[in-house]
């Protein structure tokens, strides 16, 4: 049981990331995503001190204004025209994570308010803190508040859909069309910080940032439409908990730092195989022209001394690389290329142009 | 709180790791922050962990050296990783900065739990590099700090002309033949450096601020790379020793995040107090030059008023001046400016006059233009006289 739930609660947590983290993507502010999951922590701990209840729903409200705060001092830096944006994340995080470590240093020696879980969770544990009301056992606690991060985040999707599309894409004409793109900005701030909040107990805050990035940054490779980018990012997001979960379970290995790496690991792949934006996809392209283009030339070169006195010297193999200076794997390439399309045929160690071959070297020199 | 700690062997080393820490941080900080590379900071001291795991996995190790130069060398790859795929890819650098800085944190965790498993065992030590543990070091630590502080520091100043090229102007420096590649690289590398050594004193997380914070206070004092980068240096060490200090005499006060805080106070007053860049010197300016104008204005029309009178001294009620402008409300503060500068003096309750250096300071500011713009006006007046 605990495991189907941990596995359920992981899922959850990654749905919930990867939706409000395609637009952080997109619109370039990824990095808030780990500003806001360190700079809660004081909000976290004042609320503490208020409710003096781990429990009390006040500790997600007060973390939740925290990362609002934060993104906006990061807004205000930037503003005064001395401080770069990146500059100014890098500031006041670590400032608002300082301020609360200190708190809890102090104040709060002896409480189970520890920094280790802040940043790295223990899912393992997740199952054991359950919610109980008259004595029904109703679930773990993270699933709760897992499941209502994602209600609330989905609500904010779907309904402000057109509006997030539009202000991302293109922020002038959204703000033309009076969409704020302020209270848009700020209203995304809340949802990565809610998420960040629930989602911290759980998994911690560097999770968060994996889950939050990762699956929508593997959707953009595969990708241009912004509906199939969220559902692709929700998709990597679960397969990559319930793979995470597993290698964990079989390495006896951080749950949280699994998954990390399962994300990581389908990043690099769509990396490297992603048909338009993958590495190989775009070096083959890259041999493509190339190979297009040397055949081109052939095939002028051969159009131009066709039928002319030299053609028994300037249609052989061996000249054109002496000719167009090309080096052997070059005119090998696109000999061979150029005899395989047909565009080409050998008779007596010379190449002559098929009628096809003689088209393309038209059309060639014409563009 | 006790106050001959100046001869505490374990406070005085302490200190010393924080002042080479932050003159190293600061110094390579200030090229990251004016490249717009802030944040790289925060992903290479994440991107360390697995390093050191894997260090001590081989090793087994728990030397400074070993340790340390796991981290560089996962903090060098996690770099390059970053730079490559923002470039390779469309994926946007900072979306690429979080992914290696998580993913390469999460894979840390998964090996500190195998470390943790061993059966030698013992994981005390590794993760005090998460949080940093300022109260541990041991003068081999620091020597290994201030070594690696020290090529780091040559580094930069061999390359100055180099790097300072890479910071402003690349493509200039690409034209006249220099390997700006090879120096961005480079200048990646001494910024590992830099991280690599603080990590131990301040941990993965609060890094990053130790990197910008002396660096941003820095660039707000000067516009000179040599002043900035030893102002940061400065600031950087201020802010390590200053923290180390009050962390090691105050109860329950870690070190990393006192030092952070240092850093960011340094960072707040400099945005604060700087001479010409700070937020005061801004306002202050912008307050004087608003009510200069306003004074200005409120002449430029009582000298109108002047030239159409036979006696240019003819005190005028506030209350036509009011007419004659569109801000109406700025007369009155603007006419009490006037009287402090000694333009204008107030004759008989709303009825005021220019002074004679009052009458000679407008014409020397209006005459000219007026005269250009409008002679019409002023034959009309002649011949009317």
């Amino acid at each position: 049981m605990p495991q189907l739930e941990i596995q359920i609660i992981a899922v959850v947590t990654a749905l919930a990331c990867a939706l409000p983290g395609a637009f952080l993507v997109l619109r370039r502010v990824s990095m808030l995503s780990d500003a806001i999951s360190h700079a809660i922590l004081p909000g976290i701990v004042l609320a503490f001190f208020l409710t003096e209840d781990l429990n009390s729903p006040l500790l997600i409200l007060g973390a939740a204004v925290t990362g609002v705060i934060t993104a906006g001092l990061i807004e205000a830096l930037n503003r005064t025209g001395r401080v770069r944006e990146d500059a100014a994340i890098g500031l006041v995080f670590p400032v608002l994570f300082s301020i609360g470590v200190i708190l809890i240093a102090r104040y709060a020696g002896g409480v189970h308010l520890d920094i280790d879980a802040v940043l790295l969770g223990e899912l393992a544990f997740a199952p054991f803190d359950r919610i109980v009301i008259g004595g029904r056992d109703l679930g773990p606690k993270a699933l709760w508040v897992m499941g209502s991060v994602l209600l609330v985040n989905t609500a904010f999707i779907t309904t402000l859909y057109k509006e997030l599309k539009l202000s991302t894409f293109d922020p002038p004409l959204a703000a033309a069309l009076g969409f704020s793109p302020v209270l848009l900005h700020y209203l995304l701030m809340g949802a990565v910080s809610v998420t960040a909040v629930g989602a911290f107990d759980a998994v911690g805050s560097i999770l968060v940032v994996a889950l939050v990035v990762g699956p929508p940054a593997t959707a953009y490779l595969l990708t241009d439409s912004l509906a199939r980018l969220l559902l692709l990012s929700a998709a990597i997001g679960t397969l990559a908990a319930l793979v995470g979960y597993w290698a964990s379970h079989l390495a006896d290995a951080s749950i949280a730092g699994s998954m990390a790496t399962v994300v990581g690991i389908f990043f690099f792949l769509a990396y490297l195989f992603a048909p338009q934006q993958g590495v190989i996809a775009a070096i083959r392209r890259a041999r493509g022209h190339r190979r297009r283009f040397a055949q081109q030339m052939l095939l002028v070169h051969l159009l131009h001394h066709e039928d002319t006195p030299e053609a028994s010297r300037e249609c052989q193999p061996e000249h054109l690389q002496e000719h167009l200076r090309w080096n052997e794997e070059i005119a090998g390439i696109a000999i061979k290329s150029s005899l395989r399309d047909r565009l080409v045929v050998s008779r007596g160690g010379l190449l002559h142009l098929t009628s096809e071959g003689r088209e393309i070297a038209r059309e060639a020199m014409v563009a | 709180m006790t106050l001959p700690f100046v001869l505490d062997f374990t406070l005085r080393t302490v200190a010393i790791g924080a002042a080479v820490l932050g003159i190293v941080s600061g110094t390579l900080g200030t090229y990251a922050v004016l490249r717009g590379q802030s944040l790289l900071g925060d992903a290479i001291s994440h991107a360390a962990l697995p390093g050191i795991a894997v260090a001590f996995l081989l090793t087994g190790v728990r030397s400074p050296v070993v340790l340390v130069l796991g981290a560089a060398a996962a903090g060098w790859i996690g770099a390059l990783l970053v730079l490559q795929i923002s470039k390779q890819t469309r994926i946007p650098y900072d979306a690429s900065l979080g992914l290696v800085l998580s993913v390469f944190f999460g894979f840390g965790m998964v090996l500190l739990t195998f470390i943790q498993r061993l059966p030698s065992g013992n994981q005390a030590g590794l993760d005090t590099f998460l949080f940093g543990q300022a109260a541990a070091l041991l003068p081999r630590d620091v020597v290994v700090m201030s070594v690696l502080g020290l090529i780091a520091i040559s580094a930069t100043i061999l390359l100055w002309k180099e790097l300072k090229l890479l910071a402003f102007d690349r493509e200039f420096g690409a034209s006249i033949g220099l390997p700006m590649r090879a120096l961005d690289v480079t200048l990646t590398s001494l910024l590992v450096f830099a991280i690599v050594i603080g990590l131990q004193t301040v941990g993965v997380v609060l890094m990053s601020a130790i990197l910008i914070a002396p660096a941003a206070a820095a660039r707000q004092w000067s516009d000179r790379l040599g002043r900035i980068v030893l102002l940061a240096a400065l600031f950087g060490a201020a802010a390590g020793v200053t923290g180390a200090v009050i962390s090691a005499s105050t109860p329950r006060l870690p070190t990393g995040p006192t030092i952070v805080l240092c850093a960011g106070a340094i960072m707040l007053v400099s945005l604060l107090a700087a001479p010409r860049r700070g937020l005061l010197a801004a306002h202050v300016r912008s307050r004087r030059s608003h009510r200069n104008l306003r004074e200005l204005g409120v002449l430029e029309d009582m000298y109108t008023l002047a030239r159409h009178h036979e006696d240019p001294l003819h005190p005028h009620p506030a209350v036509v001046l009011r007419t004659m402008t569109s801000g109406p409300e700025s007369v009155q503060p603007g006419l009490r400016g006037l009287e402090r500068r000694g333009w204008a003096r107030r004759v008989d309750g709303d009825l005021w006059a220019l002074t004679d250096s009052g009458l000679e300071s407008a014409h020397a500011e209006f005459a000219a233009p007026v005269a250009g713009e409008a002679p019409g006006v002023r034959s009309l007046h002649g011949g009317r006289r």
